[in-house]
């Protein structure tokens, strides 16, 4: 017998609201069968099991707020017996979704009102609310934003590389390319940027993992975090996993699988805990350069800004070309400059030669 | 199809891929991707849903010529 517990999805979740079940009891399970949702502050996520056996108990009732490491269900291994006594219940607090949307709309402490029945209603948060002054609360989201950021710009010795990318070729090569496709076919730019940094990793390695006990932790597969800012607030970085292992034109489509997904909230909990790198591109909104923040425990961000026409010297003539600035961030109790000095060339030389991205 | 009704196909289109914007939000002859923050991905997806109901497809080389709700219109008109 094992327990499936409440997972930590990111170092700044303490809890999450067990939504959906999608197993009940008695149901046969496999390794990376989704079977349940939880809502975070990242929205909404699917949660996967990562063994193979049956559900021998459910613990937790739906839309029940669980803190991390919670037991949420008892998953019997193939061969086991059933059990028949009870399993031991998990503290917990049975709360309204109208009652819980309101304490957090009013700043109220769940906890504080659920002693001795374990029950919120709606009517109990109304007749404990009081006026709250000006300050409106911020989002879950932009709390986890916050605390994750703050917990960065003191931890991480951040060092900063830029470098200016003749992007002429790269999009000549593209256009060329896009021009022989329908339009379901097409890549994008951000596609081939996000190949163009996967495939410099592997060259250089040293910037794709984390510092953890003191030591640099480098990961096997790149799972590069794409930050996806939401039409209506925020940013979620939910990893594309295994990106090493793709070509562009499934690069593209795993992208956009993930972009539809990320805005849709349906992301997978291995796809916002198993980010090795981040890459943001601001491109879209105009600016020059992106000094990112990096994301703890992560070792590094690369930050691409917009492409746009720049004079460019070539030989000892002057022209206009497509010219993006890449920034890396790294945090130099890893690695040094000289490393991501290394990685910045690689990368700019992948995009002087797209066909190798192919 | 007339032009009000490609213009509605448009602006259906652009409301479906992003569902938060407001349609009072979407000015005619605003860029579309700059004045809605639309990035290239949903650009994209707008162009194709557009191409199944207009049976058009914009090539990238005409992108300049589609960057507005007006000049989208006008280049659907032309080319159907």
């Amino acid at each position: 017998m094992s327990q499936f517990v409440m997972p930590s999805l990111g170092a700044d979740m303490e809890s999450a609201i067990l939504m959906e079940w999608h197993v009940k009891e008695g149901d046969h399970v496999t390794k990376g069968q989704v079977i349940a949702e939880v809502e975070t502050n990242k929205g909404v996520i699917e949660i996967e099991v990562f063994e193979e056996g049956f559900v021998e108990k459910i613990l937790v009732k739906e839309e029940t707020e669980c803190s991390v490491g919670t037991p949420l269900a008892i998953i019997r291994t193939e061969g086991e017996k059933p059990i028949t006594k009870e399993a031991p219940q998990s503290e917990r607090i049975k709360v309204s979704p109208a009652a819980r949307k309101k304490a957090k709309e009013m700043g109220i402490e769940l906890s504080s009102l659920a002693e001795g029945t374990g029950e919120i209603h709606l009517s109990q948060i109304e007749t404990t609310s009081k006026p709250l002054s000006n300050t409106s609360q911020p989002s879950g989201m932009r709390q986890a934003i916050a605390r994750a950021m703050s917990r960065s710009n003191a931890e991480i010795p951040h060092y900063y590389l830029t470098t200016s990318i003749n992007m002429t070729p790269a999009l000549h090569w593209l256009e060329a390319l896009n021009a022989t496709r329908g339009i379901k076919e097409r890549i994008l730019p951000a596609a081939l940027l996000i190949r163009a940094v996967v495939l410099a990793l592997k060259t250089v390695p040293e910037l794709n993992g984390f510092w953890e006990n003191d030591a640099p932790n480098i990961s096997p597969a790149i799972n590069p975090a794409i930050a996806i800012a939401l039409h209506k607030e925020g940013l979620i970085t939910p990893a594309l996993l295994n990106a090493d292992s793709m070509g562009l034109d499934e690069t593209m489509h795993q992208l956009d699988d993930l972009i539809t997904r990320t805005r849709a909230g349906k992301l997978r909990n291995t796809e916002i805990t198993q980010q090795t790198i981040t890459i943001t591109n601001l491109g879209d909104l105009g600016v020059e350069s992106v000094f990112g923040v990096i994301y703890p425990p992560q070792i590094a961000l690369v930050g691409l800004g917009r492409i746009m026409d720049a004079p460019w010297a070539e030989g000892d003539a002057l022209c206009v070309r497509k010219v993006m600035k890449a920034t890396l961030a790294g945090d130099h109790r890893a690695t040094d400059g000289r490393t991501g000095a290394k990685f910045l060339e690689k990368l700019n030389d992948l995009l002087q030669h797209p066909q190798e991205l192919l | 199809m007339t032009q009000e009704q490609i213009k509605s196909a448009i602006i259906e289109q652009i409301l479906e891929i992003a569902p938060d914007i407001d349609e009072a939000d979407i000015i005619p002859d605003k860029n579309i991707q700059r004045s809605l923050e639309i990035d290239s991905f949903d650009f994209l997806k707008i162009l194709m849903n557009l191409s199944e109901i207009l049976g058009v497809e914009v090539p990238e080389s005409d992108y300049a010529k589609v960057d507005t709700v007006d000049h989208m219109c006008a280049y659907f008109m032309e080319h159907r």
